[in-house]
């Protein structure tokens, strides 16, 4: 089925894309806001905003969103990520007319009470402190924080402890005013509906919003690293953990889809499921040379497409009985096996069969597609969604060699080391 | 066009003369195809000194097998993007997998030959091991791991619902190759076993398929433990710490003995449940300790009913100082449900929500292909779907107070805490 795609008067852009598999019907409306509009003193604002839509308006009093949505038999959710704030409501089709009358209100006419942001401080406090139990997550935030000096991607969107205790209720409603408007957001909705019938029901609720000002735009590009970066993190456990960050290329680049061959080579296939683990990687070579071999416990990769360069990422957890420094040894042998031989056409071609069953995988639910038209249409446009399975199966096996002689150098990693404790 | 739900007319249903129950039902959404199942080798089958055993014995079915090696099935799997695993439970190992359509031959080629062919390899168990044990390492430091796994045997001490199917540390350090093979000798058959198949393949040409893949499987030597352990009593306040120092949060989990998928009370706990932990945003308790109070990022609750009466329980995420009041505020939330008069917007709001979920929960293949596993295994009968709404509707404001009363005790609960302290 087609994605339309359609520009309201007021700025507001409207993917469409008809799916009659399940009656079912989902509606994203996608802001261009992240913790990437960000700087030192109000880190964590867009996650806490974000939070703030959902704790109603006039039209929808606090506890009414979700009472309606999960009275309906929906699904709901906000998510906040480095280039983007959206929700969404997954419900029965006949019943999606309710999220879209919610979104355009909440676009406009969220509360924002005093009180209510004084009460989520502290839950966004405990989210923190929730994910600071977790090794994994302290020895990212210091890694991606070694990795960006200058970019806002420095700072993890959950915030830093100290903004998250002083920012203010005037700095959160300035927030809003000035990143939630029409001309900001894009509408996704998938599943079980006739697309004229939809646009129409669209531009009846999001037609009469006026557009804000142009927001400004944090523009602080990461200056190249010339040096291998390293970190030790200290704290609680018996476990050790590594990651490494490699600078690489923003989605739109032409690099990222060689780089995202030769991430599913080391590291494995890229799941295409929001709400599912991982793809499995038992046939990626860093599986192979550290888990096989009994280095590691698991390793993991992740390339995510971004509206700005970001990071591939390795990461690994080291074997009880194993060390750090094997396990670094072997990841850098493996770096330079493919910096020096050119990789077997073979692996070329899994790695594309590879991402088409993802693909495939991730088209059965109606979530999941109005999930990456959104991602999408944020990080690069819909003709990048359109044409990845086409881009992919474009790339050469001289493509692999140069992006890996382009980003996996040394000099353009942080290497960061969990030491644990004990206690 | 709108399809209509699964029921008799759409699920195909095979017995093979092995003994063996076979579901499939077609959906076209995507090229795809989901397998699910399961067979009687829980770690109800294995001594407590074992534990661990059964989940253990899981991991290695695709470790190795007579025609081929662990390196060759994650080729083999890998290389067309379909994906197999294993998992210990305590009533049954279970198994899923996923592939393109056009590869559902090799991924069932694949499933008959880790269930018929194992050789447990001894480098492998010992890679394996290796990952158990540095997972058990981590538990220690895990706050909601260490939570849960320290209610279990607060709520459960003596009991298979007690123990940890991953084992621990001291036991699955014990375990040797032969324990495996042996364990699986005595325990894996077909008889009992449920493969659903769910995806863009006719029901006929699914059972032909698994007909041919496992139709031969004979396992005379073992014998399929489909036992219920027995029913616990809680009448006392238990209380236990686990200490894990230098972190930021604690988890709670407060519980109750519950109630078995097959009691005919099911249906009004679950309602009742989802009163109080689950709708909207978490039910009451996530109203009162999120909402309210701010104390906590998650907060809610679950009824875990399957063959036996596993728990009910709340659990919730809160900065070490506020323990007391998240606990309070859980307790205050169950005094509610027992004492006042439950609003009948409450109950219809939930009903409502259960009734209309239901094409959510069915959206995707593994989702439809679970929905039939619980059908097979609990007897729920394939109308089961058709009958849903009236079972939910036919609950009474009544109904939920009396599973409050019957259940959740506020004097008389079990109280796990990890974290620092």
């Amino acid at each position: 089925m087609q994605i339309e795609q359609h520009t309201l008067d007021n700025g507001l852009t409207v993917l469409l894309k008809e799916s009659r598999h399940a009656p079912v019907t989902t509606f994203w409306v996608w802001y261009r806001v992240g913790s990437r509009n960000e700087l030192p003193g109000i880190t964590g604002i867009a996650h806490w905003a974000e939070h703030m839509l959902f704790k109603g308006s006039e039209e929808f009093p606090k506890g009414e969103i979700d009472r309606q949505i999960a009275r309906n038999g929906g699904g709901m959710n906000g998510f906040t990520w480095l280039d983007f704030t959206t929700f969404f409501e997954t419900l029965p089709a006949d019943r999606i007319d309710l999220s879209l009358r919610l979104e355009a209100d909440r676009m406009v006419n969220a509360l924002f009470d005093p009180e209510e942001v004084a009460l989520e401080r502290t839950v966004i406090i405990s989210e923190r402190q929730g994910a600071e139990n977790q090794p994994t997550f302290l020895l990212g935030e210091e890694v991606v924080g070694a990795a960006f000096r200058v970019h806002p991607y420095h700072h993890d969107t959950i915030g830093d402890m100290c903004d998250l205790e002083t920012i203010t209720h005037q700095q959160l409603w300035h927030h809003y005013q000035t990143y939630y408007g029409p001309d900001n957001a894009i509408a996704v909705a998938v599943g079980d509906f006739n697309a004229p019938q939809m646009l129409g029901r669209i531009e009846e609720m999001f037609g009469p919003l006026t557009a804000r000002s142009a927001p400004s735009v944090v523009n602080r590009p990461e200056p190249p690293q010339h040096g291998e970066r390293r970190l030790t993190l200290e704290g609680p456990g018996n476990t050790a953990y590594l990651q490494a960050a490699y600078h690489a290329p923003a989605a739109s680049d032409s690099d990222f889809f060689p780089l995202l061959i030769l991430s599913s080579i080391l590291t494995g296939a890229s799941g295409m499921n929001l709400f599912a683990a991982p793809p499995p990687n038992r046939s990626s070579r860093l599986y192979k040379a550290l888990v096989e071999t009994g280095l590691a416990a698991s390793v993991s990769g992740s390339l995510s497409p971004m509206l700005d360069p970001y990071l591939y990422n390795v990461s690994a957890t080291v074997r009880a009985g194993r060390t750090l420094d094997e396990v670094e040894e072997t990841l850098n042998a493996e770096i330079e096996r493919i910096l020096h031989q050119p990789i077997p056409a073979k692996e070329l071609n899994t790695a594309i069969k590879q991402a088409k069953a993802q693909f495939a995988y991730s088209s059965e639910s109606v979530t999941n597609q109005g999930f990456w038209l959104g991602y999408s249409s944020i990080v690069a446009d819909i003709d990048w969604f359109e044409s990845f399975l086409d881009r992919l199966t474009a790339v050469t096996v001289e493509d692999v060699t140069r992006v890996a002689e382009l980003y996996l150098p040394r000099r353009n990693r942080t290497v960061g080391h969990y030491l644990p404790q004990g206690l | 066009m709108t399809p209509s739900l699964p029921s008799a007319e759409t699920i195909a249903r095979l017995d093979l003369s092995n003994g063996l129950v076979v579901l499939a039902y077609e959906n076209d959404a995507s090229p795809s195809v989901v397998i699910g199942g399961y067979l009687w080798a829980g770690s109800l089958s294995e001594p407590p000194e074992q534990a661990g055993l059964s989940s253990f014995t899981a991991g290695m079915l695709m470790r190795g097998t007579e025609t081929r090696s662990f390196r060759q099935i994650n080729e083999a799997l890998e290389s067309v993007g379909a994906q197999l695993s294993f998992h210990g439970g305590v009533h049954t190992a279970g198994f899923g997998g996923k592939a393109l359509a056009e590869d559902l031959d090799l991924l069932l080629d694949i499933l008959a030959d880790s269930l018929q062919h194992p050789t447990f390899p001894t480098d492998e168990a010992e890679t394996l091991r290796g990952q158990i044990l540095t997972a058990l390492q981590r538990r220690v430091y895990d706050t909601g791991q260490m939570a849960r796994l320290t209610f279990d045997a607060l709520l459960y001490p003596d009991h298979p619902y007690g123990r940890s199917v991953q084992g621990y540390e001291k036991t699955v350090s014990t375990l040797t190759r032969d324990h495996l093979a042996d364990y699986y000798q005595a325990h894996y058959s077909p008889q009992g076993m449920v493969l659903a198949v769910v995806g863009a393949m006719s029901a006929g040409m699914v059972l032909d398929k698994v007909q041919r893949a496992l139709g031969n499987w004979q396992a005379p030597a073992a014998s399929p433990n489909r036992s219920i352990p027995p029913r616990v009593h809680l009448h006392e306040l238990r209380r236990r710490l686990a200490p894990v120092q230098g972190k930021t949060q604690s988890d709670i989990v407060l519980g109750w003995p519950g109630l078995a998928r097959n009691d005919p009370d099911y249906m009004k706990a679950r309602l009742a449940n989802t009163i109080l932990g689950v709708f909207g945003m978490m039910g009451r308790l996530g109203d009162n300790v999120r909402d309210q109070q701010g104390l906590a990022y998650y907060v809610y609750s679950q009824l875990e009913a399957g063959m036996g009466a596993g728990p009910w329980l709340a659990i919730a995420g809160v900065n070490p100082a506020s323990v007391d009041r998240a606990v309070d505020g859980i307790l205050h939330e169950v005094h509610r449900l027992r004492d006042e008069s439950l609003p009948p917007d409450d109950l219809a709001d939930s009903q409502s929500f259960l009734t209309g979920s239901m094409p959510l929960r069915l959206e995707t293949n593994e989702g439809i292909a679970s929905t039939l596993l619980d059908m097979e295994r609990y007897n729920l009968g394939f109308d089961y779907l058709l009958r849903f709404a009236d079972l939910v509707n036919a609950v009474t404001v009544d109904d939920i107070q009396d599973m409050a009363r019957a259940y959740l005790n506020p004097d008389a609960y079990a109280l796990a805490i990890a974290g620092p302290g």
